[in-house]
Formats: structure tokens, sequence, C-alpha cells
């Protein structure tokens, strides 16, 4: 079990680090390379989150990647299904812009809302999601890379670059009520080589709300590293946990052999 | 059957739909009149104290509520709410059991709010019957109940040591979400309904 009290800095006061699997939905069905042998529908978010949750994740996050107009019907009734299974936390995030579409996943049994580009838009939604439903709700999802010795904020998945630096954005935000921090890293998302440690550490110095590290989990010691160095409070990933690369009881088993605090 | 008071402080979905998962029965007690139907009391709660309170007074049930025979347990807020006082809005609470609710000291080195998994550590309880021992809990708040060994049924370390359980008679109160903590939070509402009326 885990030891209380003797090792403050790693263990953030007793608190269990989170590992976090990130699906993609489009149209109330889950996309991209899922690949559980065991899965009848490896398209339904419902049945997947279950497997996600059975196997020991701390929570997940539903990427809603849909363009329509009716994006928004679908994905409550998403939100819903998932609620009535899942019995974890999940946040939702894309495409989520103003208090009535977050109002609605509360509704619908959403622990979280994650919002990106229209935050940058309209800092202001920080703040007013954070009064409407507290600042537990409110994640701030930052894609950042590194552009002439500067992290700069990316927008509408990291096709645009702003001017905005990524220290002075996050800085601002929880200064607005943004209550958690997902950070990835486009420099290293996909390379599968590891989580930016250095900037992570860096950003995590600088804020008392929790960060989840995003982009470059490739192999077990990456989160091992992530914890270690860099802090943070969760780690995300995608296809090394939907293609089975890693299974989340292994990759737990070996946080816990580092003296990592993990849910087991 | 449960009954979860509907003053509508947070949303209640994920817990009807944990309810429901563990087949316990509930329904929604709207005024004083709904509680006499029902065997056991749920006071849900997310959000401001104060202002969780005050939802509550403009129901007219407080006086029935604190007056009630029947198993009650209260979930994070709610919990908070059969205290004394909440630092939080600096707000009178039920005072159903004579207890302080207060804000996590920033200076302890933590982050606020105190969210995800964290072990509680209970004692021989029938809430946390068949509930492993060193068994995670979920947990999202920035106040807590201070730790008192009369009414402490569990406790949590973050920062400092406080109550993430508390019992005082038929009245029960878990500052973790049941409702979003895995089988065992299943278990502990299961458990729950379990309680001799």
């Amino acid at each position: 079990m885990i030891k209380q009290s003797t090792k403050l800095p790693l263990t953030s006061g007793g608190l269990s680090k989170r590992i976090i699997p990130c699906l993609d939905v489009k149209d109330g069905r889950t996309v991209k390379g899922v690949n559980f042998v065991d899965l009848r529908d490896a398209g339904d978010p419902v049945e997947l989150a279950a497997q996600y949750a059975q196997q020991g994740a701390d929570e997940l996050v539903f990427l809603d990647i849909t363009a329509t107009h009716e994006r928004r019907k679908t994905m409550i009734e998403m939100v819903k299904a998932v609620a009535r299974q899942l019995n974890i936390p999940f946040t939702i995030g894309g495409g989520i812009s103003e208090i009535a579409d977050a109002e609605a996943l509360l509704n619908a049994g959403a622990d979280k809302i994650s919002i990106n580009s229209a935050a940058v838009r309209n800092p202001q939604l920080i703040e007013d999601l954070a009064k409407a439903f507290g600042v537990q709700f409110v994640v701030l999802a930052v894609d950042t890379k590194h552009i002439d010795g500067k992290n700069r904020v990316h927008l509408n998945g990291g096709r645009l670059m702003t001017e905005l630096e990524t220290e002075d954005w996050i800085k601002r935000a929880e200064n607005l009520g943004a209550g958690e921090i997902l950070l990835t890293s486009m420099d290293h998302d996909g390379t599968k080589q590891g989580f930016d440690c250095d900037l992570l550490d860096k950003i995590n110095k600088m804020i008392n709300i929790p960060i989840i590290a995003s982009g470059g989990a490739g192999k077990i010691e990456h989160f091992t590293t992530v914890f270690q160095q860099a802090g943070v409070d969760a780690a995300l990933a995608a296809s090394v946990f939907h293609y089975g690369e890693i299974l989340i009881p292994d990759l737990k088993q070996e946080l816990k052999k580092h003296d990592i605090p993990v849910r087991l | 059957m449960i009954g979860i008071i509907n003053y509508g402080a947070g949303n209640i979905f994920s817990l009807t739909a944990a309810l429901e998962r563990q087949q316990i029965a509930y329904g929604m007690v709207n005024s004083e009149a709904d509680l006499a139907q029902y065997t056991h009391i749920i006071i849900p709660g997310v959000g401001h104290a104060g202002t969780a309170m005050h939802k509550l007074e403009q129901t007219g049930m407080v006086k029935a509520i604190k007056a009630l025979r029947k198993p009650v347990l209260g979930i994070c807020v709610g919990m908070q709410l059969l205290t004394a006082h909440s630092e939080e809005g600096d707000a009178k609470l039920l005072d159903i059991v004579p207890l302080e609710t207060k804000l996590f000291d920033k200076n302890l080195g933590i982050k606020i709010p105190h969210m995800g998994w964290n072990t509680v550590d209970f004692k021989n309880n029938l809430l946390f019957e068949n509930v492993p021992s060193g068994t995670q809990f979920y947990f999202v708040h920035s106040y807590f109940i201070e730790y008192n060994p009369i009414f402490d049924i569990a406790s949590v370390n973050y920062g400092n040591k406080f109550s993430a359980a508390i019992q005082k008679d038929n009245f029960f109160g878990v500052q973790f979400h049941p409702e979003k903590s895995g089988e065992a939070g299943e278990r502990l509402l299961k458990n729950f309904s379990n309680l001799r009326s």
C-alpha cells in the first residue's frame, strides 16, 4: 500500500498519480487505432470506457472531433451513455465555446470539460465557467510547440500558431480560474520518444493546480520518467493504450516499483 | 428506497447512474412531505457550501432533515452541510455534527483543489463493509472537515490529516465521491442502502 507522508514532493501530499487514456470521438463513435482483442465493437465509447475502467485507468478524456452542426446533440447522448456505465471520472473536450455547451455536458454526467481554442479567443470563458460550475470542472488544454527559443501556443488542433507564449498563457489561465492544465507538447506528440519533461517541469513549478502531461508516450519508462522528473499529477496517452502496447496494470506495477504512488 | 434531497446543488446524474448500476431504488425528495416515503436519505452536493446551504434552506426542509432518524448520507458538500460551519462563505450549516469545514492551507505546499485518488484509512464501520483496506477513493474539493476522533470513521492525508468520512448516530458523510470511486464506491453505496433503518 501507499506510504503516506514520507515522500511529500513526489506524492503531491498523498494523491495517486493518475493514468488517463484519451479517446477521440467522431459522431458519437470512438475512432482511431483501437485494437483491443476482446471488444465486440471498438467504436462504442461505452464499451471502450468500461474496458479501460476495468484495466485500472484513473480517469478518461474524450476528445470530440466531430465537425458537423449536429455535434452537440450526438455528444450529449454519448456522454449520458458513458456516465450511466462508467464508475470513474471523465472529461469531455473539443469544440466547447460557451457556457450552454458546458452546462449540457455537466448535466449529462461529465465531471470536467476541457477547453482550448475558445479560451484563447475569449479568456473570459475560463472565468465564466469557473464561476458557474467551479474550478474543478474547467480543464485548460494547451497545445504547445517550441519555435525559435520560445514555447508558442497553437490552436485548431495545432494547425494555427499564435503569438502567445505558453508559460504566460497558462499562468493567466490559472488566475482566471482554470482548475487543471492538460499540456500537449506538439514536438513530442506522435514521436513515442517520451514526454517533454523539461517543459512540464518548468510549467509545473509555476502553477498551483494539477497538470496532465500529454504527447510522446511510447514506453512504460516514459511514464516513470515524467512523474519522477517533472512531478506532474497525471499522464495521458492514446495510441500506446489503444493498440495494447502498454497495458495499464503493467504500467502501474512498474510505477509502484519506482515508489510512484498509484491506485492498484 | 433511497430518497435524494433535490435542492439544486450540482448535477446528480452520476449518482443516480451509480445507484441504478447497483440496482438500488431511489426517488427525489422535493419537499418535507416526500421524506416519509423513503427509508434512507442522500444529501448530494457540489460547489459552494454557503450557496448549497442557502438552497437547502429555500426548500424549507432543514428542520425536518435535522430531525431524521433514518440513515442519512451526505456526499462531498452534502457531507460538509452536516457540520456546524464552513469557512467557505463563512456559512452556518446544519450543525448536526459539531465540526468545522475549513479551507486547505496553501502554505502546506499542496495543490488545491484536492483532486484525484487518495487512500482512505477507515475504521470498522458498516459503511465500509467488504471494502479492502488501503482502498483509494476519488476526491474533488477545496475545503475539508477537521479530523475529530469522536466522529471520524475514515481519515485521509493531504497536506494534513482530515476526515474522509464521519458519523454521528444515523448521519453519515463522505468527502469523496462514491459514485466516481470505482467498485469500492459502488460497494459503499450498496452498504449504505443496506443499513438498518
